[in-house]
């Protein structure tokens, strides 16, 4: 990325602006110091809480050994680790989790549509809704870990209406476990979906929808040709934010629910990562574990850094 | 296009579906917090025949919850604060300065915002205790601290760029440092996208597990999170007690939403789109 190339449009250039007597050159010199001096703090920062550990991460994850003590064992963590059965049942279920992404797009997509169109009471739903998705994941989790439980709520409500067979061990059995957990995933998030694509429709200009009604096209034909593609790129950030989040931010949930079980039936490469690294003294799987992690959602940076710099998403001013 | 009359029906009940889905662990949550234990075992689901405070004065009073919440506020206040000031310098030299790796910063805090902590965690661990930090809050401070920064330039820098050039350079022209035009004139046009900034982040530090739960190993230095999830294993035959504690952590959130709902819906979609 060429850097003045882009800096034009907003750089302030002030013409006839003198020094400015505090010893900082005026902003007319195309290079200054002071805009040096107001980011370092952010790149010491972005330094020492991002690169810093990234680059030991790799490096260290060709080494096994303590924390103090590594030695170095090339490939071996990352041979191991994919001969580990723990490591290839949390990338199952990782990948799972992320069959819960195009439940909630269409689901939250649904939702917001219908409250788009002025259905009354669509603030007290859209608040109701999106409440979840702010909550802390761990109060949530232990009132669903209390919920879920083979004699918690959620069984008693289905016995007493007979939904007897229904009611399994939710958290205890390993078919069910990670299911479970992605449904609290879903739970929580989304109102989030809801939320964005209720954004986006509402910011849509009313003459389109206006001109479509005219010319007197059904209800579903407006959504599904005139508004959904006109949200196109909200949806695709969605996608890729919730994929992201279902690959590397939920290790929450699965602590506080299952802690992996039973057995490592529900683990994810995050709680794989936090297992070996510190209940387990593994520390080489551990940061070998987190390349993988950290490579998975590189692609899905990538692809949220293209989506970022399209042209409409930029008159958006995102 | 609106639908009317009895036609909406089916969207109200669909609706209602998804919004008592949304509150019903939460009312499970509340109802459960305020049963006795025996009355819990044999009513887990159904209304609480006599409503009792007594796990919520336990919490309180025997359990450490208020250290804990106290330790979550000051880590919370306090990360929010460093990484508002720091992202607010970095955004306003972006936004308004000119120097050598402007876009690279920018697009680098962009990807930053979604690198998973998991990634970084063991690394910092190890530096944590070399620092002979592990164990205080200041580790998750300052960890917290770095890792809301790029959030905090990506949203103030989308803000600031819709300042007024001409105000800035008036200052200039007046004779103010950049220091001075920062904090006299963009500072104040800002508010509403500070405020929504410290809020989101606010939310983000109270609601983190991971990162107090590996650095803060010591009981009473815990934050109200990783406090939490040692009572799960330690009142397994008291479920009332701890969806109490449970619900003293969800209560400022829910409030502070109730209160600031535009700054939340603001900054949340502000990665996305409008």
């Amino acid at each position: 990325m060429s850097d003045p190339a882009l800096s034009v449009s907003s750089a302030v250039v002030p013409s006839g602006a003198t020094a400015d007597g505090r010893g900082m050159p005026a902003r007319k010199s195309r290079r200054s110091t002071w805009p040096y001096l107001f980011v370092l703090p952010a790149v010491i920062a972005i330094g020492f809480g991002f690169i810093f550990p990234l680059v030991t991460v790799i490096r260290n994850s060709f080494y096994s050994g303590t924390f103090y003590k590594l030695t170095f064992v090339g490939f071996d963590n990352y041979k191991f680790m994919f001969q580990d059965d723990v490591f290839l049942t949390s990338l199952k279920n990782n990948l799972k989790l992320l069959l819960t992404v195009p439940f909630m797009t269409v689901v939250a997509l649904i939702v917001a549509v219908i409250l788009n169109d002025g259905i009354r009471g669509w603030r007290a739903y859209r608040s109701s809704i999106f409440l979840p998705y702010i909550l802390p994941a761990v109060g949530i989790g232990l009132a669903f870990s209390v919920f879920l439980q083979y004699n918690g709520g959620l069984n008693a409500i289905l016995r007493a209406v007979g939904l007897d067979s229904l009611a399994v061990d939710w958290l205890g059995s390993p078919t069910w476990a990670i299911w479970s957990v992605g449904a609290v995933v879903v739970w929580q998030q989304l109102g989030f979906g809801v939320v964005v694509f209720l954004a986006a429709l509402l910011s849509l200009p009313p003459e389109v929808t206006e001109a479509a009604r005219i010319d007197g096209v059904s209800w579903t034909q407006l959504q599904t040709r005139i508004h959904i593609p006109q949200i196109r790129t909200a949806i695709e950030f969605f996608v890729v934010t919730e994929a992201i989040t279902v690959l590397s931010w939920v290790f929450t949930y699965v602590y506080v629910l299952t802690l992996g079980g039973p057995g490592n039936a529900s683990s994810v490469m995050e709680f794989y990562i936090w297992k070996n690294g510190f209940a387990q003294g593994s520390v080489g799987l551990a940061n070998s574990a987190a390349v993988i992690v950290m490579l998975l959602a590189s692609v899905l940076i990538f692809a949220y850094l293209r989506l970022r710099s399209r042209p409409d998403a930029q008159a958006r001013g995102l | 296009m609106k639908i009317s009359g009895l036609a909406s029906i089916p969207r109200h009940v669909l609706l209602a579906i998804l919004t008592v889905i949304a509150l019903a662990p939460l009312i499970f949550m509340v109802l459960t917090s305020v049963k006795s234990p025996d009355e819990y075992s044999v009513n887990p689901a159904g209304l609480p025949k006599s409503i009792t405070f007594e796990n919520y004065t336990h919490a309180l009073i025997d359990l450490p919850t208020l250290r804990w919440a106290m330790n979550s506020l000051i880590v919370t206040v306090v990360a929010v604060i460093i990484s508002t000031v720091v992202g607010a310098m970095a955004a306003y030299a972006i936004s308004f300065g000119n120097f050598r790796g402007r876009t690279t910063l920018l697009s680098g805090s962009i990807a930053a915002i979604m690198v998973p902590p998991v990634v970084l965690v063991v690394p910092m661990f190890v530096t944590m205790v070399n620092l002979k930090l592990i164990n205080t809050l200041g580790s998750v401070i300052v960890f917290y601290s770095c890792l809301l920064v790029p959030f905090c330039i990506f949203f103030l820098y989308n803000f600031f760029r819709t300042v007024p050039a001409e105000l800035v350079e008036a200052a200039v022209v007046d004779g103010a440092g950049p220091i001075r035009t920062l904090f006299s004139v963009v500072v104040p046009l800002a508010k509403p996208a500070l405020v929504t900034v410290a809020v989101v982040n606010a939310i983000w530090a109270w609601n983190e597990l991971l990162i107090a739960l590996v650095f803060l190993q010591d009981e009473k230095s815990r934050t109200l999170m990783a406090g939490m999830t040692l009572l799960q294993g330690r009142y397994v035959t008291n479920q009332p007690l701890v969806l109490a504690v449970a619900t003293l952590s969800i209560l400022p959130v829910a409030l502070f939403y109730l209160l600031s709902q535009r700054a939340f819906v603001r900054g949340l979609t502000a990665g996305i789109g409008k």
